[in-house]
């Protein structure tokens, strides 16, 4: 069996104080990947490289695989009846599918913040920031520490240290994904994906989510879905242009660096969408 | 649904915006609008219709209420008898000599026997549950709920010849290990496994009977629990799949919490069931009107069992003994039943359902 | 931010047909081959524990025992194996996994064991003759094959019939009511105005009336959902058999079966017809149908398999009831096709006496009475399933190619 136990949480407590003993990104390389829908294929041979301590943006119109291909990344997608995929997944070098890798083991070291805020609302902002290390059954020592530096990190903690124990369900919206946010860094993955973050935050809660991005990418490789076009070049190193056509299913138009695509994009197609032309 | 307004006849004032209509604004105030008060004329059809539906219904609930109504007052003639609490405390139930009427043997056994298939059907009907909507492939998920309800329409008569001629003898072995090793437990305890003649003093005890009739509440507990189960928010689940959490896990942190309320709303219909369980445990136990701690050794009672058996016997007196003794178990169905809905309603689950 | 160098990042797909190796099927499995293998051994090394402890060192004895610990013993030793592998959450979650496994095949097989065991005992007595004679004149010493359940079956069809006919209009009817007459008034009627007509006060408070009605309908149809079945036979043993003199006969049963089917009908046909969108009553309002309209044309075809297969369940569930009839329909060992006069017998009935007493005869006797009502309960249950899955207006449809409903459309 080549799966190893948990990391030993580091004894000096020097390194970040999470599950992992401390955070090292990891990259992740998606190799002609192909999904299915109860035998309707929506997502063509997609090939992305996503390195480490980069931000990766997926950008396109609605409806083109991106959501899929991130529910790809981290084996969510097997979790919907009638869903089957092809291709490969490398973390590190190593396909996250192949038969001795468990799909609990890659979901701990690929995590993912959804759309919509959904922290458990019947549990503290504790014991929601530590709930992903309790699936584990990785023994925290020191759960204050690690509380604070999670929900630090998260941008939460001024907003609610007094106030640890009050329901996660309590949160505005805002509070609520960056909540989200604290409880999957706390699981410490080397890649975290976040499907549209945002989007149905207000700005100020975007904007705050934003720099959390901005501070985090050197301890976590990002990839990021988003509509919002403006936010791809605020945050993203690179970006990915998805596009589904009438008769394709979703596929990679271009990829490359966000100011190659925003302002030297190669596809005509690309430079219609970033321009707002359609979308 | 609104009653519809098919015409301003009928209906209330409203009072002009702008204006002093009423007089009692200040000049220049406007007066605030008023909402319309909407009123229907039904047609002909309509007024047939919802007479004849109304009727009907009145017509059900009277005679319902008058059968709850009269079961009260035909068990009254019992307490002019002997008190109230007499027939609550008193274990006997003579038909010769002295009449007197005691509910106390047949409640408590009731109970017992409740209390066992609560023990026996709620695990099962909880891994059920759980295997139906958290493990179970699709194909086999149809099939299992197919073998549920089916589970629920074999009458109780089928499941008492079953617990008398297949589960009795199986089980009194069992029942004997039990009574051997873990006798020193006082629900365990039988001071003597086999009578004077060699039969043996295990069968047609309470304990027989409860697993019977556990069995019988398992359809009951599983469609409500998987159907509560089921309604456990998307969004939650895949949050916690996504942190790393096995199935154990998601059903801990997400299944489990949001279906608390309501599962424990099923244990008590079931619970509500077992009690008025009649015919398989008149089949099963042999009756008996002694109050013993002894669940494993012969000799049993049940309310209802008790009226299935005994209604034929004795005279007037003794048929409204048992009616006041039915009534009595009706009651106590009744507020299990009404404390599920509460219970359900107040929790999670009632206020996503 | 750092910018890396131009990374070969996307490449779009190509045009042509894709690669054959990106587009073949992966089935990510969460159960492997080593797990397999794990369970099978572990299985195998409880069984041994146990027949060791069982049998060399007798610690123990029984059979019922012996699976009790070997499922016990499978289940530390599965825990323990996996944890040394996996870690402790996997093994946690494979345990509770199994045990969740083992309550679902807790459920099948007394099913199983009960209809086998039926069909073991009482297989050999069903035949056509069994069918079709009663009891007359088979003495205490006449063997098993002779005398039938005709007149039971007679029984338990005429007296399930008449409930059916007393107890489910009613009940559907009642629900009608509950769900479609009964509800909160639009508007608000506690703020009338002062100068509201007569009329629409006495609207109000007639729509007023009818909602707290229902409410209290509800609430006596879920009280009486909760009375045991042998006390509703017990009331109309005291009612109508004693106090009315009516004495036993099957009619009585009927009505104590009626009491149990109403508010069992009643309720799960309000389950279904809140099923109906809010929706459909407002087209169909919108087009200017009256509420009769509405309810007959729209709500009810939409919601008519949920109400026949409500209709049929309760049918089901009534037809095994044993208690009722054991105080109100006495009992008959011929034939007596009248309902409203004399004794009769029934089915249920019938497994129950029989089964008490002593003659091996009569007990296969009952064991053969008891297959017969299973089958007729299995043939309402797959009627129900099969009427319960067809779409809403489908059961029109098969109703008419069985030229059991008129030709016309729904109108």
């Amino acid at each position: 069996m080549t799966i190893a136990p948990p990391a030993p949480p580091d004894p000096a407590g020097t390194a970040s104080t999470n599950g992992r003993g401390g955070l090292s990104p990891g990259s992740l390389v998606a190799d002609e990947v192909s999904a299915w829908f109860s035998g309707r294929l929506v997502l063509e041979s997609v090939s992305l490289e996503m390195p480490k301590s980069l931000v990766t943006a997926l950008i396109g119109p609605s409806g083109c695989g991106k959501s899929t291909f991130l529910r790809i990344l981290n084996r969510m997608h097997e979790v919907v009846p009638g869903a089957e995929l092809g291709g490969q997944v490398l973390l590190d070098g190593r396909d996250i599918y192949s038969a001795d890798m468990r799909a609990t083991e890659i979901r701990k070291r690929i995590g993912m913040v959804f759309q919509k805020p959904n922290p458990f609302p019947a549990m503290t902002i504790e014991d929601n920031v530590l709930s992903g290390l309790r699936f584990s059954g990785t023994k925290v020592r020191n759960k204050k520490a690690v509380v604070q530096e999670m929900l630090e990190r998260a941008g939460l903690w001024n907003e609610v240290k007094n106030r640890l124990r009050a329901l996660g369900g309590e949160l505005s919206g805002g509070q609520q994904q960056r909540l989200c946010i604290a409880r999957a860094l706390a699981v410490g993955p080397e890649v975290l994906l976040m499907d549209e973050p945002c989007s149905a935050l207000d700005p100020s809660s975007t904007r705050r989510i934003e720099e959390t991005i901005a501070e985090i990418k050197n301890d976590v490789t990002v990839v990021i879905v988003t509509h919002n076009m403006q936010q791809a070049q605020r945050v993203a190193d690179q970006c990915a242009f998805f596009l589904a056509e009438e008769n394709r299913p979703g596929h990679i138009v271009e990829a490359g660096t966000t100011s190659q695509i925003f302002e030297n994009p190669t596809d005509e197609r690309t430079a219609d969408y970033v321009h707002g032309r359609f979308g | 649904m609104t009653s519809t307004s098919e015409g301003p006849e009928g209906a209330g004032s409203s009072a002009p915006v702008g204006g002093a209509a009423s007089g009692d604004a200040p000049d220049g105030w406007q007066e605030l609008p008023k909402p319309r008060f909407l009123t229907a004329r039904w047609t002909r059809q309509d007024r047939i219709y919802r007479l004849l539906v109304t009727s009907v219904a009145v017509g059900a609930f009277a005679l319902l209420f008058a059968i709850g109504l009269f079961l009260f007052l035909k068990s009254l003639p019992t307490y002019k008898h002997e008190s109230f609490w007499t027939f609550l405390t008193t274990t006997s139930f003579n038909t010769t000599g002295h009449q007197v009427f005691g509910v106390a043997a047949a409640l408590y056994w009731t109970v017992v026997i409740a209390l066992i298939a609560v023990v026996v059907g709620v695990p099962i009907a909880l891994a059920a549950a759980l295997f139906i909507t958290e493990y179970a492939p699709r194909r086999l998920r149809r099939a299992l709920i197919t073998l549920i309800d089916l589970l629920a329409v074999v009458p109780s008569v089928i499941f008492g010849l079953w617990g008398f001629f297949v589960l009795e003898p199986n089980v009194t072995g069992f029942a004997h290990f039990l009574s051997a090793h873990l006798g020193f437990i006082p629900i365990f305890h039988t001071s003597s496994t086999t009578l004077a003649g060699g039969a043996s003093n295990l069968e047609g005890s309470a304990f027989i009977a409860g697993i019977v009739v556990g069995l019988m509440i398992v359809p009951i507990v599983t469609s409500i629990a998987r159907e509560i189960f089921s309604l456990a928010p998307i969004g939650e689940r895949e949050g916690a799949l996504a942190l790393g959490a096995t199935k154990a896990g998601v059903i801990r942190a997400v299944v489990w919490p949001f279906g608390r309320g309501g599962f424990v709303g099923a244990t008590m219909l079931g619970l509500g069931r077992a009690l008025g369980e009649t015919i398989a445990v008149a089949i099963v136990i042999s009756l008996t009107f002694q109050v013993s701690p002894e669940l494993l050794k012969t000799g049993a009672n049940s309310i209802a069992a008790l009226i299935a058996i005994q209604f034929g016997t004795g005279g007037a007196l003794k048929l409204a003994a048992l009616l006041a003794a039915g009534f009595v178990l009706f009651c106590v169905t009744l507020v299990i039943n009404l404390g599920a809905s509460v219970i359900v309603n107040r929790s999670r689950t009632g206020a996503s359902a | 931010m750092t910018i890396a160098p131009p990374l070969e990042l996307g490449r779009p797909a190509p045009e042509s047909a894709p690669e054959p190796r990106s587009l073949s099927r992966r089935r990510p499995r969460g159960f492997s081959k080593a797990d397999l293998s794990l369970l099978v051994v572990s299985g195998l090394s409880a069984v041994c524990f146990t027949w060791f402890l069982f049998y060399q060192l007798t610690v123990f004895s029984g059979a019922a025992g012996f699976v009790i610990t070997s499922i016990l013993a499978f289940l530390g030793i599965y825990y323990l194996a996996n944890r040394q592998l996996y870690g402790r959450m996997a093994a946690a979650d494979r345990v509770i996994a199994t045990l969740v496994t083992l309550g679902a095949v807790a459920v099948a097989v007394p099913l199983a064991m009960i209809i086998g065991f039926l069909v073991e005992r009482g297989y050999h007595l069903i035949s056509w003759h069994f069918l079709t004679t009663d009891q007359r004149g088979v003495t205490q010493l006449a063997p098993a094959s002779t005398g039938g359940v005709s007149h039971a079956i007679v029984g338990t069809l005429e007296q399930v019939g008449l409930a059916v006919v007393m107890g489910a209009p009613a009940g559907v009817l009642t629900a009608i009511f509950l769900n479609e007459v009964g509800k909160k008034a639009g508007g608000n009627p506690g703020a009338l105005p002062e100068d509201a007509s007569l009329f629409a006060r006495v609207s109000a408070r007639r729509a007023q009336a009818l909602f707290l009605l229902a409410r209290a309908i509800r609430v006596v149809i879920t009280a009486m959902s909760a009375i045991p079945s042998i006390v509703a036979g017990l009331f109309i043993l005291v009612v109508i058999v004693l106090g009315l003199g009516y004495g036993l006969r099957g009619l009585a049963g009927s009505l104590a079966l009626a009491i149990l089917l109403l508010p069992n009908i009643c309720r799960t046909t309000e389950e279904v017809l809140k099923v109906v969108h809010g929706s459909l009553r407002e087209a169909s309002l919108a087009l200017g149908a009256t509420e009769w309209r509405t309810v007959w044309s729209v709500v009810l075809p939409t919601a008519r398999t949920g109400v026949v297969t409500a209709v049929l369940l309760g049918i089901a569930r009534v037809v095994g009831e044993t208690a009722p009839l054991l105080l109100t329909i006495g009992s008959n060992s011929v034939m007596n096709p009248n309902p409203f006069a004399g004794q009769q017998e029934s089915l249920p009935v019938f497994v129950y006496t029989y089964r008490g007493l002593s003659r091996q005869a009569d007990i296969e006797r009952a064991f053969a009475a008891g297959l017969v009502l299973v089958g007729l309960v299995l043939v309402l249950f797959v009627i129900a399933r099969i009427v319960g899955n067809l779409r809403p207006g489908s059961l029109q449809q098969l109703l008419r190619r069985l030229h059991l409903a008129p030709k016309e459309a729904l109108s």
